[in-house]
């Protein structure tokens, strides 16, 4: 098992570098296209803390990538950057504090009542930035101008250079993985795979189950925050859709497709998802049928639900652990 | 013997019209092995939920150490040191043995926030850990899923998880059930040694090893307590005699 274990480690350290270098080879559109590729891969991997490693199926994931946008957007002043420093931190820290109240809330259902509930506080979200003039209504707001960081008259950061923001997106996706798996090996990260496993035995042995998962939400809707956060800076704009419940099925789909409950399974779900995505709806490819993308889209994720039911990751993940039960019985 | 460690009174649950557990009221002490047997559906696992929290009563009341434990929780109530086994097997089967007991011992432990720590970087813990593996005849099993494990070995982790916290008070839901002759010999006597420091609730249909380690019987029958004493003024009232196991099973240890 330390052999495969090894081996997996050694190709997502390769993919990673892999991407590190790809900004020089490739054009513009494709360096965009992967930034926004990365940026869905933190908000996939911030799912499935709660869908993988907690049990907590969420339908509403949505609400911390959106509110986490119209943070940045409501504080930066027309035709101003944003500062980075401040509104990113703020931006996170507003979607933990909404994760810890609603927390208090959704996380008191469990099953099917959970995935309705949390699907409903990211629609009341949607309706509240669609109906009112709060956040520019249905039209949204712009952020036209990009946070740069400065060092005197040299400019170390500017986040309106796709490169510098590829660079910048890729540090903090490897950066959340890291952080991720750190946590989940910790006495904490235990703990949740304890309670997805059984609950109810958890709470016997003595631990306080409500704690553990309203904290794991709270990360979870950090991380989804600053996902959106990252979003919101790359298109410039924000408008209810990025809050809206599609938003949420995207990102609940790049978990199963990658594989939930492995961190890098939602990173490769996140890859395919969007790469299908710019495949099936490119008229290039498949002429006047692309209208239908959502077609052709549904009916890959069925073949991996039937095929795979591991996800992706199960073609990388699986030869080796089939070989740790071998060696276990023998 | 002093105060009992735990006390009931009056301890009732319904369920609809069904009362699985009638105004049951029994003492647990430090240093003994309490047996409660009874036909199936006499309502002795009921009892258990009730003192476990996992069920709250309908009336009566539980106390620990002169503590009311009403509206406390089972996580909570674990935490005070009542422990418990479940009858059916409920352990965490992907997880190896060892992380069975380790997460068990992680429970009582205030390393729970520190996220930037592995989880077996803890000797404190794993030692609970081990020690648990041990007692319970489980240490050349550490590594295996707990999936793979017998029945009879799953028994056995169950009770070592239950033993990795720590707890004052054990109640035992039918430990011995499906376990092997050798793997039951060595839990009556764990259940004897743990005796002289923990207080014993004992489920058992085993009568021979309920008289083996018991030093009070108590027998219950459509949830109420029928009688209960010493074990062998219990064995030989004639109303138990009557009513349970039809006299022969009961005579014949």
């Amino acid at each position: 098992m330390q052999q495969s274990t090894r081996a997996l480690t050694l190709t997502l350290a390769a993919a990673a570098l892999l991407l590190l270098a790809f900004p020089f080879a490739e054009s513009k559109f494709y360096t965009q296209l992967l930034s926004k590729i990365m940026i869905m891969a933190i908000f996939a991997m911030s799912l499935d803390l709660l869908v993988g490693y907690t049990g907590l199926i969420s339908l509403g994931h949505a609400a911390f990538f959106g509110l986490a946008g119209y943070a940045v957007a409501l504080m930066t002043p027309q035709y101003e950057a944003p500062d980075l420093w401040t509104s990113l931190p703020a931006a996170v820290g507003l979607c933990a504090a909404f994760a810890l109240v609603t927390g208090f809330l959704v996380l008191r259902t469990s099953g099917v009542y959970f995935i309705m509930v949390t699907l409903a506080f990211a629609q009341m979200l949607f309706f509240l930035f669609h109906d009112t003039k709060l956040g520019g209504g249905s039209d949204g707001i712009y952020i036209y101008i990009k946070p740069e960081i400065r060092l005197g008259e040299t400019s170390l950061l500017n986040l309106d250079d796709a490169r510098h923001f590829y660079y910048f997106v890729w540090i903090m996706m490897i950066a959340v993985y890291g952080f991720l798996r750190t946590v989940l090996r910790s006495t904490f990260g235990h703990a949740l795979l304890g309670i997805k496993t059984n609950e109810h035995r958890m709470r016997a042995l003595g631990f306080a189950t409500f704690r553990y998962k309203l904290a794991a939400y709270v990360l979870s809707g950090a991380l989804a925050g600053l996902a959106g956060y990252l979003a919101a800076l790359q298109f410039g704009f924000v408008n209810p859709e990025i809050l809206s419940w599609h938003q949420s099925g995207a990102v609940l789909m790049m978990v199963i497709l990658g594989g939930m409950g492995t961190l890098f399974g939602p990173v490769i779900g996140a890859f395919a998802f969007v790469l299908l995505q710019e495949m099936f709806s490119n008229q290039a490819v498949l002429g006047a049928f692309a209208k239908h993308w959502q077609l052709l889209m549904g009916a890959a994720v069925i073949l991996v639900a039937l095929y795979l039911p591991g996800g992706l990751a199960g073609l990388l993940a699986r030869p080796g652990r089939k070989k740790a039960i071998e060696a276990d019985d023998g | 013997m002093g105060d009992p460690i735990l006390r009931t009174e009056g301890l009732t649950k319904r369920f609809g019209g069904l009362t699985a557990v009638d105004r049951v009221s029994l003492e647990l002490y430090v240093g003994q092995v309490h047996a409660v047997i009874g036909p199936n559906g006499a309502g002795k696992s009921t009892l258990t939920n009730l003192l476990s929290g996992d069920l709250p009563p309908t009336s009566g009341s539980v106390w620990y150490r002169g503590r009311d434990l009403a509206g406390l929780k089972s996580d909570e109530i674990s935490r005070l040191g009542v422990g418990r086994s479940y009858q059916k097997t409920n352990i965490f089967l992907p997880f190896t043995v060892f992380e069975n007991c380790r997460l068990a011992a992680q429970s009582r432990t205030p390393h729970a926030w520190r996220i930037f720590r592995r989880a077996e970087g803890f000797a404190d813990i794993n030692r609970l850990a081990e020690e648990a593996m041990e007692a319970a005849g489980l240490a050349a099993r550490r590594d295996r899923v707990a999936a793979t494990l017998s029945h009879g070995e799953q028994r056995q982790l169950e009770i070592a998880m239950c033993l990795a916290t720590r707890p004052r008070v054990l109640l035992l839901d039918e430990p011995l059930a499906g376990m092997g002759p050798h793997e039951s010999l060595r839990i009556v006597e764990l259940i004897g040694r743990l005796a002289a420091d923990h207080a014993i609730m004992l489920i058992e249909h085993d009568m021979e090893a309920v008289f083996s380690v018991a030093g009070h019987l108590t027998v219950m029958v459509n949830g109420e307590v029928l009688e209960s004493g010493e074990p062998e003024a219990v064995r030989a009232s004639p109303a138990v005699q009557m009513a349970y196991l039809g006299g022969e099973e009961l005579l014949d240890v």
